[in-house]
């Protein structure tokens, strides 16, 4: 204001309109999230460890549709006509491969991470629809060889607990290079959670954060791994599948190597993937989105000339049967669930509201599964919070919800006209978004259009 | 007493006999000629049987070993011994990279040197190696002895858990959190056990040897660690 010009008359307060002042405006940059994590970060000096997968959001399955039967594809019908959902895992070279009933399977995850009766609910859950479950980064306990009928056992590079008895023992074997949540990331158990029982397992003082190395000890490259995998096939005469896990980064070359390489099934696990435990910065910022994982590593198979003969296992935020039917329609021949396994056991269960408020979070987002202080009793060793579980009823709701995933599966398929999910195909599916139609390589909605596909 | 011929005889039906050994097994003694440096050589066994190589094995000989005691009259490639539970591997010669990977019990003598990260991941099992080892070994050692009457590599024992190191001569550097230790009288003892269990005892004195262990700064996540993270 300049001394030329007359003030204005002060308006009485009570006429001020009130637009007179701005509603507060957060940054989108600076969002509160990100303010509370510099906070949080300055407070501390460490970085901030938690559990799941990647929060933000990202191209996903929700970003596709299947096109459904029409005059020229006749659809089948519920219930009457059949449709298939069974999978061989492994007959590329083990003597005896896997048989599963439904293609969904239950990612590995540590005993150590999880408590002792939510492996055994996992197990159980299972085994009654008549598919998988897997290991972790813990080796194998004896509740979990009881109670899972097929256990595929993890080979990792921390190597915990593992011994040739357990390898005999199992199904499979899953020889892990990485996980979506952290390509190129070694496992994490803070002190909360190494108890007498778990130390015992991993040769470690109880008590302390364990970091697990982030490569295998005894190979580097794709030529020491085709020799590892003949090792465990020496050792296991030849018996067991043999799967080789990869987080999503380089789904076509790490496909391809693991096929050289001698492995029966590919498991491959994109960035939305829950962990345990891992540094924040690591799962929001490093890996593919498992959208933009499938079909390069269908491609590679396809190349080899290996598509359904070595198997492909994808994971990474599947939740519905919608998600594994178009993880099948790009290619995929089973899917594999982790979160949404937790999720079906009771964790984030809006019945224990009070109890996360008292952790400070809510239903919903609680992921400080590394601390041990679960009130589902799942990701704790404490025997109090574990023996909350409910082996038997757990198992029951992972079951129930595994038949949903398996009967929504074959609803789209039969909408499609097929007579096995995995008769699905890319020519299915349409994508309501650019992102999602590069990635998925499938036309966007109403155009014959396909980003980066040769003659647009 | 079975000998078996590599260059006539497939490793695949070689190791498929060797599992289907009892416990109580009468073939005791098993010699392989021409291992021709096949990778996998005697893995998985189970039974307390000897098997001498006559010559150079590959990657991971012995691997996962339980009971059995397994003599290479030759050099061993990367993992030799890994993960084994139990029961004796001696290698006459050179071992590769990762002797004796994560290795959960039992004896591993190697009469020559080894090469780098020999232990790495240890859990449990007593290494003795005659000459020297390479860098980086004993990363990450959780638990067990390793014992060197040579000199060690660049980095030895960094972020060491529990395990012990023994060296008789000179450690190159020493790795994150691994420190010189005092010889107490249990790790005494436990030094002299390994080397009678090698054979060793007319030829070393475990006063000869220093103790490096963990220092236990990285048990904890701790803001004043963050450069070894
Ligand atoms: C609690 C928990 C523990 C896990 N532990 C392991 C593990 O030990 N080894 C491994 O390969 N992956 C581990 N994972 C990753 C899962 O195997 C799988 O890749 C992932 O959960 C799939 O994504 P989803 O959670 O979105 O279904 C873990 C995941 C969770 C949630």
């Amino acid at each position: 204001m300049t001394a030329s010009l007359k003030p204005m008359p002060a308006a009485p307060l009570s006429d001020m309109p009130a637009t007179a002042q701005t509603t507060p405006r957060f940054s989108a940059t600076f969002d509160p999230h990100t303010i509370s994590e510099i906070q949080r970060a300055a407070a501390t000096g460490i970085y901030d460890i938690r559990g799941g997968g990647a929060k933000r959001k990202l191209p996903h399955f929700d970003d596709l549709l299947f096109l459904g039967a029409s005059i020229s594809r006749y659809p089948l019908e519920g219930y009457r006509e059949k449709c298939g959902t069974d999978i061989v895992l492994g007959a590329r070279f083990a003597r005896k491969p896997i048989h599963l009933k439904i293609p969904i399977t239950i990612a590995g995850m540590s005993f150590g991470a999880l408590s002792g009766p939510a492996k055994e609910a996992l197990g159980r859950g299972a085994t009654i629809v008549g598919t998988s479950t897997t290991t972790g980064d813990g080796g194998m306990t004896p509740e979990e060889r009881g109670h899972s009928q097929t256990l595929v056992y993890q080979y990792l590079p921390s190597r915990y607990g593992m011994n040739p008895d357990d390898l005999r023992k199992a199904d499979a074997i899953e020889i892990v290079i990485g996980q979506g949540a952290k390509p190129g990331g070694g496992g994490m158990l803070l002190g909360q959670k190494i108890s007498p029982r778990v130390a015992r397992m991993r040769n470690l003082p109880e008590g302390i954060d364990q970091r697990s190395a982030c490569r295998h000890p005894d190979w580097t490259g794709p030529d020491d791994l085709e020799i590892k995998i003949e090792e465990l096939r020496e050792i296991t005469d030849w018996e067991k599948p043999i799967y080789v896990k990869v987080g999503a980064s380089r789904p076509y070359y790490d496909t391809a190597l693991a096929v050289k390489s001698g492995a029966d099934v590919v498991v491959l696990d994109g960035m939305q993937g829950g962990t345990a435990a891992t540094q924040e910065v690591f799962i929001e910022n490093v890996g593919l989105p498992i959208l933009a994982a499938i079909r390069p590593a269908v491609q590679a198979l396809q190349d080899l000339g290996m598509h359904r003969k070595v198997q492909l296992i994808v994971s990474g935020g599947i939740r519905t049967g919608a998600d594994v039917a178009k993880a099948l329609a790009l290619g995929a021949d089973a899917v594999a669930i982790g979160t949404a396994a937790l999720i079906a056991l009771g964790d984030n269960d809006p019945r224990l509201e009070a109890e996360y408020a008292k952790l400070g979070t809510t239903a919903g987002a609680y992921d400080d599964w590394h601390e041990g202080r679960d009130p589902a009793g799942i990701t704790t060793q404490d025997p109090e919070l574990a023996a909350r579980l409910d082996p038997v009823k757990a198992g029951r709701r992972l079951a129930n919800y595994l038949s949903v995933l398996a009967l929504e599966t074959q609803t789209i398929a039969r909408a499609c006209g097929k007579s096995h999910v995995h008769n699905l195909e890319p020519e299915d599916l349409v994508a309501l978004t650019v992102e999602a139609a590069a990635m998925a390589r499938v036309p966007l909605a109403g155009t014959n259009w396909i980003p980066g596909s040769a003659g647009f | 007493m079975p000998v078996v011929d590599l260059a006539t005889v497939p490793l695949r039906s070689l190791n498929a006999d060797l599992h289907k050994l009892p416990q109580n097994t009468n073939e005791t003694h098993w010699t392989i000629r021409n291992p021709g440096g096949k990778h996998a050589l005697a893995v998985g066994l189970d039974a307390p049987v000897t098997v001498e190589i006559e010559g150079h094995v590959g990657y991971y000989c012995g691997g996962m070993n339980k009971e059995a005691t397994i003599v290479v009259a030759g050099n061993a490639g990367v993992g030799v011994g890994e993960n084994m539970m139990s029961g004796e591997i001696r290698i006459k010669g050179d071992a590769s990279q990762a002797a004796g990977a994560t290795g959960r019990g039992g004896l591993l003598v190697i009469e020559g040197d080894a090469s780098a990260r020999c232990g790495i991941s240890m859990k449990g099992i007593d290494i003795v190696v005659k000459g020297s080892i390479g860098p980086m070994s004993a990363f990450m050692a959780q638990e067990g002895n390793l014992v060197v009457l040579g000199d060690a590599g660049e980095a030895l024992g960094d972020s060491i858990y529990e395990a012990r190191l023994f060296v008789r001569g000179t450690v190159r550097s020493l790795g994150a959190d691994c420190v010189e230790k005092p010889m107490e009288a249990a790790d005494r003892t436990a030094l002299a056990g390994v080397i009678a269990r090698a054979g060793l005892s007319d030829d070393v004195s475990p006063d000869e040897f220093k103790l490096y262990g963990s220092a236990r700064t990285l048990y904890h996540f701790h803001v004043d660690n963050a450069s070894a993270y």
